[in-house]
């Protein structure tokens, strides 16, 4: 199992247990983390499932592709470490993964 | 009559039987079926049988029709092969009379626009417009009779619609009616009710500019203020947009949120009571509401589809596809489509995965005033359910005669007050 806490915006914290191999988002919605929307289900295509990885797992959680950097890079919460967490694979490596909600999903 | 409108005549497929007529010949297109609310067995064909399907002939030229989510999310997430340039309606426009607008834009034109926009409509800003909406909307369900009957479409989802346009522009209030008439002028096709001809069209338009920029004026020399006109004005990024953007821009805002939120006031109402079990469910549990609201717009889908031009060759759904085919996402059949959608042609309101329907479309167009719909239909139930035990229909409702904009031009109901 994999270990990842949620921080949200409020800073309410939600600590989430899951199998390697779901996407971030996943774990997120199938644990009832509020504050991810994934309106897309995890097509890459609403941007509602947006996350900032802590800066010492950016690496981790590997590149960001081309599409994901199209619909973030229209998101007005947009930050260096922002990415969308349906896009984000959960491995053994990311356990203990944290990442931060935005205020507002758009 | 023209001859265009009697020619379209021939096309309608009012009274055809869905199941037995040539698939070939189905085309959803023709307003008919939309008005006569008989579209929903063709698309069900169309999704068992030919889900991408090619309409040789039709009032509008050829086209391909769209129908299962998958498909649609496939389109309207590859703008590389699937363009919105020229337009996103199923007619082409050769007309010098249209305004710029990212909606018909493709990257990286679409997304510099887009991000210009975007933060006014931004959850943080409405957030700040929130308590002036909500007293807006108490204002004008404390107008109402009870148990009476009244156009719901009239005294509430127009005057509603209107009125928040206005709050959100923070438009002179006695004048915003004009915002509506501007609205309707900029997607009116010369000759069919609103103006006459394009030269009128324009008149309208530039109408419109010099109101807006007097606004401008008057707002980039006083402190920042909430509405949009002064945060495009205050804006860093939008502080020296030339003219034309400017109006591209406003008209975008005024068009996107007119018939789309109007419809969905009234589709909701109409939801609600040809299925008794949920009122009854929203009586018993309030905090129900935002789930419903994305019911409602799912069950609504105030825009039936969008339209692409394919740039290139390329296959879907094992039909090929040829660069310059116009190919149609029907978004009202993919938010019918069970595969994807359990329990798809139900209207429940506390349904799993609400949000999870297409009617905001999907990828870098994917709507921009999405929250601004959901919080505007979120305040009017919670009010609405703060006042009345019942907003019930009492007559037939009548539809808009359109493929494209799905909606009502009358409701006729009555309210019960709570005992
Ligand atoms: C329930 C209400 C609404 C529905 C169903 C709706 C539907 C849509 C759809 C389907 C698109 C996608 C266009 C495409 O893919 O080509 C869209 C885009 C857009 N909508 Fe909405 N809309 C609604 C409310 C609003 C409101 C209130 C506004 C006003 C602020 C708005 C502004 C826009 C804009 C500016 C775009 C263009 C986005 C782009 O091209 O990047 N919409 N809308
Ligand atoms: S769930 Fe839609 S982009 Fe991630």
């Amino acid at each position: 199992m994999v270990k990842i806490k949620f921080i949200e915006h409020s800073g309410q914290e939600h600590d989430v247990e899951t199998n390697p191999g779901a996407s971030v988002m996943i774990a997120a919605v199938s644990n009832s983390v509020p504050g991810i929307d994934a309106d897309c289900g995890g097509a890459c295509s609403c941007a509602t499932c947006h996350v900032y990885v802590d800066q010492e797992w950016l690496v981790k959680t590997g590149e960001i592709n081309p599409t994901e950097e199209a619909m973030l890079s229209l998101s007005t919460d947009r930050k260096d470490n922002s990415r969308l967490s349906c896009q984000i694979q959960v491995t053994e490596d990311l356990d203990g993964l944290v990442v931060t909600m935005p205020e507002f999903q758009f | 009559m023209t001859d265009a409108s009697a020619d379209q005549s021939k096309w309608s497929m009012v009274g055809k039987d869905p199941w037995t007529m040539p698939i070939e010949k189905i085309d959803l297109s023709h307003p008919g079926i939309w008005q006569a609310n008989e579209f929903l067995p063709f698309m069900e064909r169309l999704r068992l049988e030919d889900p991408v399907h090619y309409c040789a002939e039709s009032a509008v030229g050829p086209y391909w029709s769209i129908t299962k989510y998958k498909d649609i999310m496939q389109v309207d997430t590859s703008p590389e092969i699937f363009s919105s340039e020229p337009t996103i309606g199923i007619v082409d426009t050769y007309d010098e009379y249209t305004l710029p607008s990212f909606i018909s834009m493709d990257p990286p034109k679409h997304d510099e626009q887009r991000r210009i926009a975007q933060p006014v409509v931004a959850p943080a800003n409405l957030k700040r417009l929130e308590h002036l909406i909500r007293q807006r909307v108490c204002n004008i369900l404390d107008e109402l009779p009870l148990e009476t009957e009244f156009d719901w479409v009239k005294e509430v989802s127009i005057e509603l619609t209107t009125q928040m346009l206005a709050t959100l522009f923070d438009f002179p209030f006695e004048s915003r009616h004009k915002l509506t008439f501007w609205s309707d002028a900029a997607t009116a096709i010369p000759g069919a009710g609103v103006v006459s001809s394009n030269e009128e069209r324009w008149a309208a338009m530039e109408e419109c500019l010099q109101v807006f920029t007097c606004l401008w004026n008057e707002r980039v020399n006083a402190e920042p203020g909430n509405d949009l006109v002064s945060m495009l004005a205050h804006g860093e990024a939008t502080q020296n947009m030339p003219p034309m953007e400017y109006l591209g821009n406003i008209i975008l805002l005024i068009v996107g949120g007119n018939d789309t939120t109007r419809n969905s006031i009234s589709g909701g109402v109409l939801a609600l009571n040809e299925n008794p079990a949920e009122y009854d469910k929203l009586r018993a549990d309030r905090s129900i509401i935002p789930n419903m609201v994305s019911e409602i717009i799912r069950w609504q889908t105030p825009l039936a589809y969008m339209r692409r031009t394919a740039l290139v060759d390329t296959e879907l759904g094992g039909k090929q596809i040829k660069a310059g085919d116009k190919v149609v996402m029907w978004y009202a059949s993919g938010n019918r489509d069970s595969e994807v959608i359990d329990r798809a042609d139900e209207f429940l309101i506390d349904r799993d995965k609400a949000r999870q329907h297409l009617s905001f479309g999907f990828g870098l167009h994917r709507c921009m005033g999405n929250r601004l719909a959901e919080m505007q239909l979120r305040i009017l139930w919670e009010e609405i359910m703060q006042r009345f035990d019942m907003v019930e229909v009492v007559g037939q409702p009548e539809r808009v005669y359109s493929s494209f904009v799905k909606g009502y031009t009358h409701l006729p109901v009555r309210l019960h007050g709570l005992n």
